[in-house]
């Protein structure tokens, strides 16, 4: 019995297996118990016995070897059988995904939460407060009596009792100065209602105001925190303006213009060409509007500012239309996601 | 307020250029709104003299004309009907260039030649009037051939100012070269008219019966008038550019007046006025028929001027028809007076009578400015329609006239507001520059330099220090004032522990496919009634369209025509959420906020991957379940609802812990079908705002490290046997070993009576603190089949 090319055959049996069951067969062939290999051992009983102990090896050495083959031919049988399944399991991964709908929030609401967040971050709270208000809070507690010249700049919707929709959010900041004593650090951003309704104004429309009550607080606080928001929320080093306006419940009271966040002050179609934006109206409340709520204006003051949030969030995402926002189409909300 | 650049300039000239001047302006606070050229942009006009005028030989409407230019004299052909000798115009030379680019050129009219044309204001921009030619007479008359841009001053423009309310002092020339004066610190070139003399003796008798709406009145009757003169150019074209038409010459001159000093003032038909005029408020049931034409049914609150014949005018606001000046009017009675702001504010508003007098008396009129009003206006009038002026007649009640207040100004207060120290000679020098009359000036321990002032009666808004503090911060500058922020203590904010943020849950709808609409809060009441009906939301008392004009009760309106216009748009699958407050009527009412949900359409986005399904009820509540879920409700149920707009086979009122704190269902047929949103079905839920933002604190439990054991098996029903029933059946049950209920298949059909459904279940059996055994797994399942044949009917498939 050559047992080199018992070897030879087995070898060429391995290589010709296709998978592990016909590996198997060959392992039985050759080393099982009727197997060509063990039979070769068997018969060593039939040699001289000083011969047996190099037969025995050789046999032994044979049978390591296609144990060893049949060890490699498994690895790598499984190596291709994985690479077929791999090779069947392929998709085209440029096929869209199976994707659940995303939503979103309203532009209007990302931009007044980023002011939020950037208030809350320095201590301010958020207050809500309601829509259906009474004269008293939306006028008269903000120095606006019957008959003032004032109340011709809100346009307001009324009911028959008497009872109106809230023309600014500040009726908020009332009802925060009647229950609370300063320290007041307050925002209240909100809907508010004016009969307007053309391409630039919408009857319903947000504002987010801003109430600091304290010992010492100063027109240059005032400055300086205006600036700072407009600079935070929209990123950019602007530069502000402040102009002498009025507003019966605060004085001195201004107009803050904002450098054109689009052009940077060059000009362009979105500050009609003139570098500046009206942002925000502010000032130092009226000693008036603080005593009405029961606050000593001798020993506290403070400031109050009010920006439109439809505003705010126009520039920031350079809507040139506000009436979009109001009109909940989902081409255009979805824009925003 | 619109004026003219000129104008003011007369008053007031600081040396600064036109675009500073405007800046200036604006950031005083005087907005400038608008600023356009005064018109007469053309070459080559001049000031020509019409030499002679002669009937054209063969044109019955056309002159024949020589016009003398100062050096030369042409002959041009007219149609103006005022065309006359003596008369000097605009004359537009050959090769001169009208507005529109129209270039003169030598004509021949009916035969006769025209070498140039006499022009109409309209046909120079400077006006509208297009029926004669200009008329300058004698004004220009040493002027004939100059340029007309320069003869008119044309290099000019109105400039419009939005003024704020507080701002009544500015509503005038002088007011606002008063404020220009300040800004640079130059004087104002002004030189009050002196009193014209009597020379009749002519009075008319005024009574105040309200003397606080009406604390000063002055009147002066004027004789024997030519109210056919023609208002001079210079003054028309004044008017002109500041907005004003000319109307007659006894209009024009007090509309002048009130330009140039602020002080409206009227002029009555003195043969119209019967006995005496009486200033009082109207009686109930009092009308009057205004110069406009329009009859107004006056109320008590309203200040009149009244004869003995009733009301001739509305104080401050409008005259009356019967006493207004006419074209055959001879003798007038001039009014000029200080009505009290807060006896006009209102008035015009209520009879929606804007005009240029109740602005500025709403806002305040210089309540020491009549005497010298009445002395500009009489100048005028006499030097345009001539006329016999009698004593000027002053009605006085001087307790009722604004007070002259004094007002201090604290050093220490200044600097504390503004959070600057401002130089106390700065400080001396800005008040003196306001006009304001120092009465003291002191030291005081702990306040610093305190001043005393009295503010001119055209400062009638400063009453208090306030008012000091911002006038200083306004004239030294608000980009003087430095930037810093508050320095304040570090307390830190309180965030509720069981409570989420607005955006929180708006962040997790988002998150769950829902995209945020914000509808109006007022809807239309068909569409209110509609989806709530039976309710009588809060009306607005004066809404802008029949569409807006009801509040909310619900969020169902907004949804709806949200996703109605997104239906119009081809959109086909629509997920929208709302959180906003809705308007409860009731005995008070209550601002409730509510959160809407709204599916309807695909259920996926089309894609290969899903089918083309529509959404469901069970899409409509996974999303209900899911959100309630993150909301930390415990124990939510789904009871019957009678709720009339959802769908009697898909409706349910949430409960949580017992409570109801919403609905859910598909709209109900009728009304999808009358909203034609189709049939595929539409699916909302309503959520009250308190449960949907609470979020209970959640808490550890211990988790069991022993294994977990499952048995599922399948059972026969009657068809009116529940879900929740077989649910609560299962766990009253099994108690606590129960840690999990999955009903995973439900089946109608086959093997399976008609009444009757099959349902399978999957219970999950832990113990904490063992590893179950195979015995006690049997003894969960038998407990289970027992009690679900025992309770419900039921038998094992």
């Amino acid at each position: 019995m050559n047992i080199d090319k018992v070897v030879s055959e087995a070898e060429a049996a391995i290589s010709q297996a296709r998978d592990e069951a016909g590996l198997d067969e060959v392992r039985v062939r050759y080393l099982g118990k009727k197997g060509e290999l063990t039979a070769l051992l068997k018969s060593l009983g039939n040699l001289a016995a000083e011969a047996r102990p190099a037969a025995g090896a050789a046999i032994n050495s044979a049978k390591q070897q296609v144990k060893s083959l049949l060890a490699l031919r498994k690895a790598s049988l499984g190596a291709e059988q994985l690479a077929t399944i791999v090779d069947q399991e392929a998709v085209d991964v440029t096929l869209p995904g199976r994707r659940p709908a995303l939503g979103g929030l309203h532009p209007i609401t990302q931009a007044l939460a980023r002011a939020e967040e950037i208030f809350v971050g320095a201590g301010y709270e958020i207050v809500a407060g309601l829509e259906v208000e009474d004269d008293y809070h939306n006028f008269e507690a903000l120095n606006i009596p019957e008959h003032h010249p004032a109340r011709a700049m809100h346009d307001t919707f009324y009911f028959r009792d008497g009872m109106l929709l809230r023309t600014h959010t500040s009726p908020a900041q009332v009802h925060v100065m009647e229950n609370q004593q300063p320290p007041i650090r307050v925002i209240c951003p909100g809907r508010v209602y004016r009969r307007d309704n053309d391409l630039t104004h919408t009857p319903m429309f947000h504002q987010i105001e801003g109430l600091v009550i304290d010992r010492g607080i100063s027109f240059a606080d005032l400055k300086g925190t205006v600036t700072e928001f407009v600079q935070r929320f929209f990123e950019k080093d602007l530069e502000l303006r402040f102009r002498p306006s009025y507003f019966p419940f605060t004085e001195p009271s201004a107009e803050v213009d904002v450098q054109c966040v689009h052009c940077l002050g060059s000009g362009c179609r979105v500050c009609s060409h003139n570098g500046w934006l009206e942002i925000m109206g502010c000032g130092l409340v009226h000693p008036n509007a603080l005593e009405m709520s029961g606050i000593d204006s001798e020993e506290f003051s403070g400031f109050a500012f009010g920006m439109g949030g439809d505003r705010l969030a126009m520039l920031l995402y350079e809507v040139d239309d506000l009436r979009l926002f109001f009109e909940n189409d989902l081409r255009f909300l979805r824009q925003f996601n | 307020m619109k004026f003219s650049e000129a104008w003011l300039r007369e008053w007031v000239d600081p040396d600064v250029d036109r675009a500073t001047l405007l800046e200036q302006l604006t950031m005083a606070g005087l907005e400038v709104e608008s600023v356009e050229s005064v018109g007469g942009d053309c070459s080559g006009v001049v000031v020509g003299k019409v030499i002679q005028a002669s009937k054209h030989p063969d044109a019955e409407k056309l002159s024949v004309c020589q016009v003398f230019d100062g050096k030369d004299t042409f002959q041009v052909v007219c149609g103006a009907p005022n065309v006359r000798e003596g008369l000097v115009s605009a004359f537009a030379r050959v090769g001169a260039v009208l507005p529109g680019d129209f270039e003169i050129k030598k004509a021949k009219l009916r035969g006769v030649e025209s070498q140039g044309m006499l022009c109409s204001a309209a046909e120079l921009n400077l006006g509208e009037d297009a029926d004669g030619i200009l008329e300058f007479e004698d004004e220009l008359g040493d002027k004939l051939g100059s340029d007309l841009t320069t003869a008119l001053a044309l290099d000019d423009v109105t400039i419009d100012l939005d003024l704020t309310p507080n701002r009544g002092d500015c509503l005038s020339v002088r007011g606002l070269a008063r404020e220009i004066g300040v800004l640079n610190d130059v004087a104002v070139n002004h030189q009050a008219t002196a009193p014209t003399e009597a020379t009749i003796e002519s009075t008319f008798e005024v009574e105040l019966e309200d003397p606080a709406g009406c604390p000063r009145y002055l009147g002066r009757v004027i004789e024997g008038i030519d109210i056919r003169a023609r208002t001079p150019f210079w003054l028309t074209e004044r008017l002109r550019r500041c907005g004003l038409r000319s109307i007659d010459p006894v209009v024009d001159v007090t509309n002048y007046v009130m330009l140039e000093l602020g002080q409206p003032m009227h002029a009555f038909d003195l043969d119209q006025l019967d006995t005496k005029i009486v200033v009082r408020t109207a009686d109930a049931g009092e009308k009057i028929t205004l110069l406009d034409g329009q009859e107004i049914a006056l109320d008590e609150s309203t200040l009149l001027i009244t004869d003995a014949g009733g009301p001739v005018a509305i104080a401050g606001v409008m005259g009356g028809e019967r006493s207004g000046v006419q074209d055959d009017t001879q003798d007038v009675f001039l009014e000029c007076a200080y009505f009290a702001p807060l006896s006009i504010a209102g008035t015009a508003r209520r009879f929606g009578l804007h005009t240029d007098a109740s602005h500025r008396y709403e806002r305040g009129v210089d309540f020491d400015l009549q005497v010298q009003a009445m002395d500009r206006a009489t100048e005028l009038l006499l030097s345009v329609v001539g006329g016999q002026p009698g004593p000027v007649i002053e009605s006085v009640e001087a307790s009722h006239l604004p007070p002259v207040r004094r007002v201090s100004l604290r050093q220490r207060r200044l600097d504390e507001l503004l959070g600057v120290a401002i130089e106390t000679a700065e400080v001396d020098q800005l008040l003196d520059r306001l006009g304001f009359t120092l009465v003291d000036r002191s030291e005081v321990e702990g306040d610093g330099v305190v001043w005393t002032i009295e503010a001119p009666s055209h400062r009638f808004d400063i009453a208090i220090e306030a008012d000091l503090v911002e006038e200083v911060c306004r004239i030294y500058g608000y980009n003087r004032i430095p930037s810093r922020t508050p320095v304040t203590g570090l307390a830190l904010r309180p965030i509720a522990l069981e409570r989420s943020e607005h955006n929180d849950l708006k962040r997790q709808l988002a998150a769950n496919g829902f995209q945020e609409v914000i509808t109006y809060s007022f809807v239309d009441p068909k569409l209110q009634d509609l989806l709530d009906p039976g309710v009588e939301p809060l009306a607005l008392a004066n809404p802008m369209s029949s569409e807006q004009s009801v509040m909310r009760t619900n969020l169902l309106p907004g949804l709806v025509d949200g996703l109605r216009s997104n239906i119009n748009r081809q959109q086909v699958g629509v997920r929208l959420f709302e959180l906003g407050l809705c308007f409860l009527p009731g005995e008070k009412l209550e601002q409730a906020l509510l959160l809407g949900g709204l599916m309807w359409g695909r259920r996926a986005l089309e894609s290969l991957h899903a089918a083309d399904d529509s959404v469901d009820f069970f899409d409509l509540k996974g999303e209900v379940e899911r959100l309630l879920e993150w909301c930390g409700h415990k124990s939510v149920t789904y009871e019957v609802t009678d709720d009339s707009v959802l769908h009697p086979g898909q409706r349910a009122a949430i409960h949580a812990d017992g409570v109801e704190i919403g609905r859910l269902g598909r709209l109900h047929p009728e009304i999808e079908q009358r909203l034609e949103l189709g049939a595929a079905g539409t699916f909302v839920f309503e959520i009250g705002g308190d449960a949907a933002l609470t979020r209970p604190l959640r808490a550890f439990s211990e988790i069991s490290k022993f294994p977990s054991v499952r048995r599922d098996f399948a059972f026969v029903v009657q068809e009116s046997v529940s879900a929740r029933q077989v649910e609560e059946c299962l766990r009253g049950a099994l108690g606590d070993a129960l840690v999990e209920f999955r009903l995973f298949d439900l089946y109608r059909g086959k093997g399976i009576d008609s009444n009757e459904k099959s349902i399978a279940v999957g219970l999950t059996f832990q113990d904490p603190s063992a590893t179950l055994t195979e015995r006690e797994i049997s003894q969960f399942v038998e407990k289970a089949v027992t009690a679900l044949e025992r309770d419900l009917n039921a038998r094992l498939r």
